[in-house]
Formats: structure tokens, C-alpha cells, sequence
């Protein structure tokens, strides 16, 4: 499994293990900052005179009497009904990734297939469409939106957010069916099998490192966006992140600060399970398509 | 693979963007040749709660039938795009011929909001796409060559900065950038200097944004990478170490040109990414310092209460022309590829 | 968050005395901005539903939503919450009703004084009113001997003696963030100047003159007296500089007061924080602030039943004494039978003063964004002010050019 190291190069090792820890305790500091700040009072966690307040939690003890409080998740939960958001979120996001993969897969292995001068110009004109700003577009939908009446409703969001995506998810899976070698499905067409067939049992197997990928980005999306969900969700439907937002105030008047640090915190709660999954799976899938090449 | 296949393979997907990107591209394209029509206006007595003024409104009337003829609005030909907010075609003829030397006419030009966004938009592609796909790719190597079971931990903690809600994330960051928050005032310490400010000058705001944007997209490049890495196959691997090739070689003859074509979609993606940069200065609340081409976009259509299709359709347009200009070297590349494959 | 609890107790028990307007059919829906003081004005609408059918959606992003939502026929929302500038866009497309019949058949709480008339027609009734306004600490004012402010020079004269007496590096505060807040700053200024924005009449702009030069010498002069990180300042990042005790004079909204007088945070910063009227600037009388309104509006494109059932359901709001008493604290409400509380008094002092309402004119938007990223410059010192107020015009007349006002 070592591509870059040899495992007998104590130095190397060395090397290695302290880069990873560096690099992790870059990218982890913030959130971990976050997660032990969501259990304090907004006077302590964004205090403006003095950042160690955070970690002694000198107004936290003062207002609350204890170190930590959990009132704000409490208080998110309940009263900033964050339930509702979390459950439009999942909805939104299982169909988002299902319906991106399902598209995605198909045509980005009649893409990665053909030889045909037009496969070149759609990857073209796909990689345009990726280049157009997300707000440009969304504000062009909503006049159609509203006149047809399909403003506000999941769907609506849920096609909006598959289309938006699927460039990239083509992309993504073009240039890993391109790493799948090619004699593997056309030997299974000699053999008599037709495009399809060829596709469900020669590269479905193998495809997994690259569709879990496109699947991990493609919920990212979904889970993360804003553009997109703020402005074509009614109240009702609003995911996650426009409720995050909502939490923040506007300018003339004061929001729940707290409330929008551990709704992130609790965001980020079920994405940690999707990477175990998710790193198991690309492994797995390796194993399953050196078995079947 | 015969064209009937490959339509019906491809038609789902196809449909999806021709629908909702193609199209509203399109009408995108055509809003951005044309203007407002002339809004007649009146004076009238307005009165709220605070007192009556005389003042101007739009005459709805007048106007209302000058809209019916013409839906659209007034062809504009490239005027949105040639406009002061835009190309400032004119004004930077009048630069040319009234300022003395050069340094005082670059100064002149980088005053307009299109080149002063445009310069941000390009430095910034500039340094974070390639330490993008460096970082990212070391840290997969690296991911790569620890023991298995504790890789998934691992890998969550590495793409943190790109799973935590931007809204949020930049808010807690702009935080703890603050010269009283937690990195800002460690900073000032190890500098020995009580009045540095990430936020107040603009070459320190260009650095911070720009660390961020580091910070931010390596994780992308990093998963698309470390799962191109898991179907690298084996055999010529060992065969490289038998015949004594050195762990560099072995990237660089097996590993690289096998993964190629992820390296190009990281290389077009990221650069794509970071030309349409926007969240970090609304996040880190730089738009005094910094201005990029997409945060002009989001300027006409949020910002204000009139909302500027017009402009924003015509700033998209070049966004997408420049994204072209940008992404030709690697298209040329992949044409030349697609062509031999053929 | 005590507070809130309280409210939201309020809100739950409060509307026991059940109110029906005995409306019988129509449905409802509202757009509004998201902010404690407009959902309990919704919910207080909401008490009053009958048999209606009653939706809303509150969204940050609601100046986005409201001009295509309304321009389709029928309209998503039967009404949109709006204020001095949002209503703007919606007249300029002709998206809302006059209201005189609804106001005359069923608007019997309703003062005079919150209808918003257009030519002689009612287009908003308006419900709660905000401005900014000046808040000092008065511990601070005392110890050095220093009078409170009534003008922009003698704040920037206490701020120096603040500052000189080492108290405080950065005595002033005010929300300078590029953008729109900064534009909002430059809009006070020039209104307590005696400027004129545009050439009375027309949309052609009027700032680079005088009064624009001097607007920009008093803001530079106050972005010297604050954190050098001013440029990215909002309301919320100066309320936080203040509870730390780094402040001492401050221009801020008055909707925000709430949170600086609560029982939350140092209470003896708490203590000394008090409230007062706008300043003046320039030797003008009327203050460099505007007032602002938030009032309701309905869709044109919506059917008239639709629009009864909404106008009613609003109007038992808009003219509700429980709601302004129970939710004193959330706003300075417009409605009769608001008692003012010490919360209140910069809004009640520059009314007084004469201040001007925020400028309802059709391009005003225009200039507002112009001026938000065009001055930035001159405050970082790199440009003279006439050239930004040059540049200000030619930013604005692009886009006047654009949108067919010049």
C-alpha cells in the first residue's frame, strides 16, 4: 500500500508522522476551537477583550454558574427549531447525491467511452457552465420559479442543486473512468454484452474510489450550500444553512450567535460517520476491483 | 461507443444542464446586452410618519407603457460591458492620454472597481491554486502510508476546513483573527507588536484570505487525490522497487502519470474555484481591501435595492471569458489527449 | 437569553385572549426580513387568521426574493414587510396596491400618522420606526469633566481628550464596514451637512460639492478616533468593542440598544451606558441621522379576497396596544398605546430634532451602493476627497445609465 514510503525508513517515518500532525492541528484548530466555544456564553467565546476568557470561562460562570453550558444547543434545538432544518437537510441531501450519482455514472462513462469529436466539446461546454457564478444563475430562476409556482418547494431546490452539480460530478467521474483501463469493458463487449450490461458488471465494481468521491462532494454541496437553499426555500423548507443563518442577525438587530456556533457543531456531528464510511468504502472498493481485473 | 448508446447514456444528465445552466447561460448572455428602459419620473408628495416631502418616484403610467412595447428593455450593444463599472473603455482612453508616465496611469486604472477586482481575482488564482495540488497531494501520500485503522479519524480531521459551513466558519476564524482573538493576539506577541492588525492594512488582508483560500481548498485536493491513489495498481509498483527505483521515481514515473487525468480535473476545478473567489471576503468582511470579479457580481444583485441585471449579467459573461483564457493551456492539453485517444 | 425566554412566554400566554377578525376566506402570505420584533408582529397577525389560510417566510435574503416574487402573477406573497428602502424597488415596478379602501373599511386602530402616502395614496402602513444614535459611557464622561455631546465636532473633541488621557486608545466606535453600512454613515453625515443627494427633480447626482468634502473630513476624522480595523466593522463587531469596555462614544442603532442594557455582560459597563439623541454636524439644527420605518405593503398581482384577508390580519397588528405593550423591549413601535421606554429615547430624541426620514427615492439605491465602496479609499488615505466624490458620481451615473434613470 506505500506509494511514497518505504516502511523501513525510520527517518521517513518520522518525517511523515510529524507532518501529518502539523498539518492536522492546522486544519482541526478551528473547529476544535469552535466545538469547546459552543459551550460557553457568546460574551465568552466572541469577547473582544480578552480570548482566554474562552478557555476560563469568566462571563460562562458568571451567567450560568458553571464552566460549560449546553444552552445553546438546547435552545437551537428547540426554540430555533433546528430539528426542522436538520430534517429537510437529510431529505435534501440523500436525493441530491442519489439523483447526481445516478446521472453522473452514466454520462460520464458514455463520456469517458466514446471517441467521437462532440464527447470533447459537451466535456467544454460542461466545464462553461461550471464557470457561471451560482448567484447569476440562481437570480435568473426566480421569476421562472415564482410564474410557474414551484418556488419554495424541495424539489425545486433538490433538481436545482443535481443540475448545478453535475458538471463537476461528470468531470470528477470522467477522469476516473479514464484511469478504469479500457480493454476491461471491451473485452466483456466482445463477449457479448451490451453497453449497459458491460457498465453494471465490469465497471460498477471497480468504480467505487471515484463514485464515492463525486457522492462525498455532491453532499457537500447539498449540505453546505447557500446560494441555492436560501433563496429558493420558503420558511417551511428551509435547510440547515439558511437557518444558520438566520441565526446570525441582521444589521440593525442582534441574533443568537451561540445558537448558530452549535448548530455548526451539531452539523458537523453525522459528516464525521459519512467519512468513516466513506474511506472504508474507497478501500474496499479497491480490493473488490483488483479481485474482479 | 456507437452515438444511439451514448444518447441515451448521456441524455439524463444532458437535460439537467441544458435546462438550468444552459439556458439561463444563455439568457444571462442576452439580458447583458440590454439596459433599463427611460424611467419617467414625477414629483409628488411623499409622506411617512416622520413628515411630508415633495420628491421624485417612477411614473408607472408612463413607463409601464414604454416596458409592454419593449419587454426586454433598451439594446445596449456592449455598452454594460464598456461602461465605467465595467471595461471603462473611455476612461481609460482619457487616462492614456492625460496622465505623464506610466506609473501614474496603472494607478489611474487600478482606481476602477472591474481592474482593481480583477487583480485580486488573479493573484489570488495565482497563489492558491499551486499550493492547492502541492499540499494536497502530500498530505494524500502522506494519509497513504499510515496504517489503515487509524486513517479514517485522519481523514475526517483533514477535511475540516472544507465541511464546516463557510457561514460560519469564516465568522469564527474572522474571530480568532481579531487582534484580541486567540490567533491575532499570539501573532502580535510573536511579532512584539501591540497595534498589528490582520485586518486593518490591505496587504495583511490579501495574505490572510489568501492563507485561508490555502487552508480552505486543499482538503478538495487532498480526497480526489488520495482515492485516485487507491486504484494505482500494484504490480508495477513492486517491479519499481525491485529494479531499485527511488520513492521519488516511483511517484514520478508509476504513480503520476497514472493519476494524470484526476491531476488535470484538480488543476481545472481548483483554478475555476479560486477565480470565482467570493466567500472568503464577504466572511472575513474585506470588501474594503479586497474585491473580486464574483464579489461584483454579488454586489449588483444583493447589495443594493435596485437590482443591476444588467451589470451582473455582463460581469458574469467575462467572469466565464476570463475562466476560458484561463483554463486554455489545460484544454489545449486535453484536446491534443482526446485526439490521440481517438 | 433570559429575555427571550420571557418574550417568547409572553408570546404563548399572552395571546389566550384570543382575537378572530372573523376572517372568512383568502389566504395569507407574508415576506419579511428575519428579526424578534417582526415575528412577533407576524404571530400577533397570525392570532387573528380565522379561517384563512396563513403562511410567511422570514429570510435574510428577503430584498432578493420580494421583486421577482411579486412581479409574477399571481404574486407568492399577498405581503411584503418592507422599509423606507425596500419599498423603493416595489414601486419603481408597480408590485403594490394603494390601500385607501382597505385602510377606510377595516382599519380602524390604525393612526394616521404610520400610513405612508404616495401622490395622495396610501402604498405602506408602517408599524415601528429606528435610526442611529449617539451612546456613551457616562463613567467615563465624568471623570474627565467632559460635557455629553450634542455635535459630531464635540465628539470628536471628547474622543481626543479620551484618548489623550489614556483611558482609552480607540474612544470612538460607529459601523464604517466597506459597503453598506459605510455608505449608511456617509448618508447621516451629509444629511446633517444640509446636502441634497440629487439635483432637485432629476437623478442627476449632487455631492461633490462642499457639504460632500466635509461629510468626508468628519468621517475620516472619526475613523481616526476608532479601532484601526474600522473598515470591517458592522453593528454587531462595534456592540461587542463596547461590552469590552473599549468604547466610549458610539453611534449605533437603536434597535440594538436592547442588548447593551440587559443583565448580560460586565454590569458596570452596563451601568454607565447611556443613550442619547443624534449629533449634529457642520452647525446644522437637524441631526446627521435618518429615521427609518418598517410598515407592511401588498401585492398588486394577487386577488383582491387575498389581499382583504391579508390587509386585515396586518391591520390587527399594526393597531394592536397588547402586542407594543407586551413587546415594548423588541422595538419603538408606531402603533398607539406605546409607552417609550429608556430604550427608546434616541429614536424619540430625533424625531424631535427634526431628523429626515432615510430618502425614498427611486435611485437612491444606486447612490447608497456606490457610495460603499467608493470612499473606501479616501478614508485609507490613498486618494484626495474630491476625487472620491468624482468617483462616487461616475460609479453612480453607470449605473443611473443602466437602470434608465439618466
Amino acid at each position: 500500500m506505500d506509494y511514497g514510503l518505504d516502511t523501513k525508513s525510520t527517518r521517513l517515518k518520522t518525517f511523515n508522522t510529524i507532518f501529518i500532525i502539523t498539518w492536522l492541528l492546522i486544519a482541526c484548530f478551528p473547529f476544535i476551537w469552535t466545538f469547546w466555544g459552543s459551550f460557553k456564553v457568546r460574551a465568552d467565546f466572541f469577547s473582544r477583550s480578552d480570548w482566554w476568557y474562552a478557555i476560563s470561562a469568566f462571563n460562562t460562570l458568571i451567567e450560568t454558574g458553571g464552566q460549560f453550558t449546553t444552552n445553546a444547543y438546547t435552545q437551537a434545538w428547540t426554540e430555533g427549531e433546528f430539528w426542522k432544518a436538520s430534517k429537510n437537510t437529510i431529505i435534501v441531501t440523500v436525493f441530491v447525491v442519489s439523483i447526481s450519482l445516478f446521472l453522473g455514472t452514466l454520462g460520464a462513462y458514455a463520456l469517458s467511452r466514446s471517441t467521437e469529436k462532440y464527447a470533447f466539446w459537451i466535456l467544454m461546454a460542461a466545464l462553461i457552465f461550471r464557470a457561471m457564478p451560482h448567484i447569476t444563475l440562481v437570480s435568473g430562476y426566480l421569476f421562472p420559479f415564482f410564474e410557474l409556482q414551484i418556488w419554495g418547494i424541495l424539489p425545486t431546490t433538490i433538481v436545482v442543486l443535481v443540475a448545478i452539480n453535475q458538471p463537476f460530478t461528470l468531470w470528477l467521474l470522467y477522469s476516473f473512468f479514464k484511469t478504469v483501463p479500457k480493454e476491461l469493458d471491451e473485452s466483456a463487449l466482445i463477449d457479448g454484452c451490451s453497453y449497459f450490461q458491460a457498465f453494471r458488471h465490469i465497471i460498477m465494481p471497480v468504480m467505487w474510489p471515484g463514485v464515492i468521491t463525486a457522492g462525498l462532494f455532491s453532499l457537500m454541496l447539498a449540505y453546505n450550500d447557500f446560494t441555492v437553499t436560501a433563496l429558493l426555500l420558503n420558511q417551511e423548507n428551509h435547510t440547515m444553512v439558511p437557518k444558520i443563518q438566520s441565526y446570525l442577525g441582521t444589521n440593525q438587530h442582534e441574533g443568537n450567535l451561540m445558537w448558530a456556533v452549535s448548530a455548526v457543531v451539531s452539523a458537523t456531528a453525522p459528516l464525521f460517520m459519512l467519512v468513516m464510511f466513506f474511506q472504508r468504502q474507497v478501500i474496499s472498493g479497491l480490493t473488490a476491483g483488483a479481485v474482479k481485473g | 461507443m456507437p452515438n444511439k448508446t451514448f444518447f441515451w447514456f448521456f441524455l439524463p444528465t444532458g437535460l439537467a444542464m441544458i435546462l438550468f445552466i444552459g439556458l439561463p447561460i444563455i439568457s444571462t448572455g442576452i439580458q447583458s446586452f440590454y439596459a433599463q428602459h427611460d424611467q419617467v419620473v414625477k414629483e409628488v408628495k411623499k409622506c411617512d410618519p416622520f413628515g411630508c416631502t415633495v420628491s421624485i418616484v417612477v411614473d408607472n403610467e408612463e413607463t409601464s407603457k414604454i416596458r409592454e412595447a419593449k419587454p426586454l428593455g433598451k439594446f445596449n450593444g456592449f455598452g454594460t460591458y464598456t461602461d465605467r463599472n465595467h471595461l471603462a473603455v473611455d476612461e481609460i482612453k482619457k487616462f492614456w492620454n492625460e496622465t505623464e508616465n506610466f506609473g501614474a496611469f496603472v494607478d489611474q486604472v487600478t482606481n476602477l472597481p472591474f481592474y482593481k477586482a480583477l487583480i485580486f481575482t488573479l493573484t489570488y488564482c495565482l497563489f492558491v491554486t499551486p499550493n492547492v495540488l502541492l499540499l494536497g497531494f502530500i498530505i494524500a501520500l502522506s494519509l497513504n502510508a499510515v496504517a489503515r485503522k487509524i486513517r479514517g479519524p485522519l481523514i475526517f480531521g483533514t477535511i475540516l476546513p472544507m465541511i464546516v459551513t463557510p457561514l460560519v466558519g469564516s465568522l469564527v476564524l474572522f474571530w480568532m483573527i481579531d487582534s484580541q482573538g486567540i490567533i491575532g493576539a499570539n501573532i502580535q506577541n510573536l511579532m512584539n507588536d501591540p497595534y498589528l492588525s490582520l485586518k486593518s492594512s490591505k496587504t495583511l488582508t490579501w495574505i490572510t484570505i489568501i492563507i485561508y483560500g490555502i487552508w480552505h481548498h486543499s482538503p478538495f485536493a487532498f480526497v480526489v487525490f488520495y482515492a485516485a491513489l487507491q486504484t494505482v495498481p500494484q504490480e508495477p509498483i513492486e517491479a519499481a522497487i525491485i529494479d531499485g527505483a527511488s520513492r521519488f521515481q516511483r511517484i514520478k514515473h508509476i504513480v503520476l502519470p497514472h493519476i494524470y487525468p484526476v491531476v488535470t480535473f484538480v488543476a481545472l476545478i481548483s483554478l475555476m474555484d479560486n477565480f470565482r473567489v467570493f466567500e472568503p471576503i464577504i466572511g472575513f468582511s474585506a470588501e474594503g481591501s479586497a474585491q473580486s470579479l464574483s464579489w461584483l457580481i454579488y454586489d449588483n444583485l444583493v447589495n443594493e435595492e435596485v437590482i443591476l441585471f444588467g451589470s451582473a449579467a455582463a460581469t458574469s459573461m467575462m467572469t466565464i471569458i476570463g475562466i476560458a483564457i484561463l483554463l486554455a493551456p489545460v484544454l489545449i492539453r486535453t484536446w491534443k489527449e482526446f485526439k490521440t485517444a481517438r | 437569553m433570559r429575555k427571550i425566554l420571557v418574550t417568547l412566554l409572553f408570546l404563548l400566554f399572552g395571546t389566550s385572549a384570543f382575537a378572530d377578525c372573523n376572517i372568512k376566506s383568502g389566504s395569507i402570505n407574508i415576506l419579511a426580513n428575519d428579526f424578534p420584533a417582526l415575528r412577533t408582529f407576524v404571530e400577533t397577525s397570525k392570532q387573528c387568521k380565522g379561517s384563512a389560510d396563513f403562511k410567511v417566510t422570514h429570510s435574510s435574503e428577503h430584498n432578493k426574493i420580494a421583486v421577482p416574487a411579486l412581479t409574477a402573477n399571481p404574486s407568492e406573497f399577498s405581503a411584503r414587510i418592507a422599509a423606507n428602502s425596500s419599498i423603493v424597488p416595489l414601486m419603481n415596478q408597480d408590485l403594490i396596491r394603494p390601500l385607501d379602501d382597505l385602510v377606510k373599511k377595516y382599519g380602524k386602530g390604525i393612526q394616521d400618522s404610520q400610513l405612508i402616502t404616495i401622490d395622495g395614496k396610501v402604498m405602506a402602513v408602517a408599524f415601528m420606526a429606528n435610526t442611529q444614535h449617539l451612546y456613551y459611557r457616562e463613567d467615563v464622561l465624568k471623570d474627565l469633566g467632559i460635557a455629553i455631546p450634542k455635535t459630531y465636532e464635540e465628539v470628536v473633541a471628547a474622543s481626543e481628550k479620551i484618548r489623550a488621557s489614556g483611558k482609552m486608545q480607540y474612544p470612538y466606535a460607529a459601523a464604517y464596514k466597506a459597503g453598506w453600512n459605510l455608505a449608511e454613515e456617509f448618508v447621516n453625515m451629509f444629511i446633517g451637512h444640509g446636502g441634497e443627494f440629487f439635483k432637485s427633480g432629476s437623478a442627476e447626482p449632487n455631492i461633490n460639492n462642499a457639504k460632500g468634502v466635509a461629510t468626508l473630513n468628519m468621517l475620516k476624522k472619526l475613523s481616526e478616533l476608532s479601532n484601526p480595523d474600522y473598515l470591517t466593522h458592522d453593528s454587531e463587531a462595534i456592540k461587542v468593542e463596547w461590552e469590552s469596555g473599549n468604547v466610549a462614544l458610539m453611534t449605533l442603532w437603536a434597535s440594538r440598544s436592547g442588548t447593551l442594557l440587559d443583565d448580560e455582560g460586565d454590569p458596570n459597563i452596563t451601568k454607565a451606558t447611556k443613550l442619547t439623541g443624534p449629533a449634529t454636524v457642520g452647525g446644522g439644527n437637524i441631526p446627521a441621522a435618518t429615521l427609518w420605518w418598517d410598515g407592511f405593503t401588498l401585492a398588486k398581482n394577487r386577488p383582491d379576497a387575498d389581499a382583504e384577508a391579508t390587509f386585515r390580519a396586518l391591520a390587527h397588528a399594526a393597531s394592536n396596544k397588547k402586542m407594543v405593550a407586551d413587546a415594548a423591549d423588541q422595538a419603538v413601535w408606531l402603533v398607539e398605546g406605546f409607552v417609550p421606554g429608556p430604550k427608546s429615547i434616541g429614536v424619540i430624541e430625533a424625531v424631535k430634532m427634526g431628523a429626515k426620514p432615510y430618502p425614498m427615492l427611486p435611485q437612491m439605491g444606486l447612490m447608497h451602493g456606490a457610495l460603499g465602496s467608493e470612499i473606501v479609499e479616501f478614508l485609507q488615505g490613498k486618494e484626495s476627497a474630491e476625487q472620491a466624490l468624482k468617483d462616487v458620481e461616475a460609479a453612480y451615473i453607470s449605473k443611473a445609465k443602466e437602470q434608465g434613470f439618466l
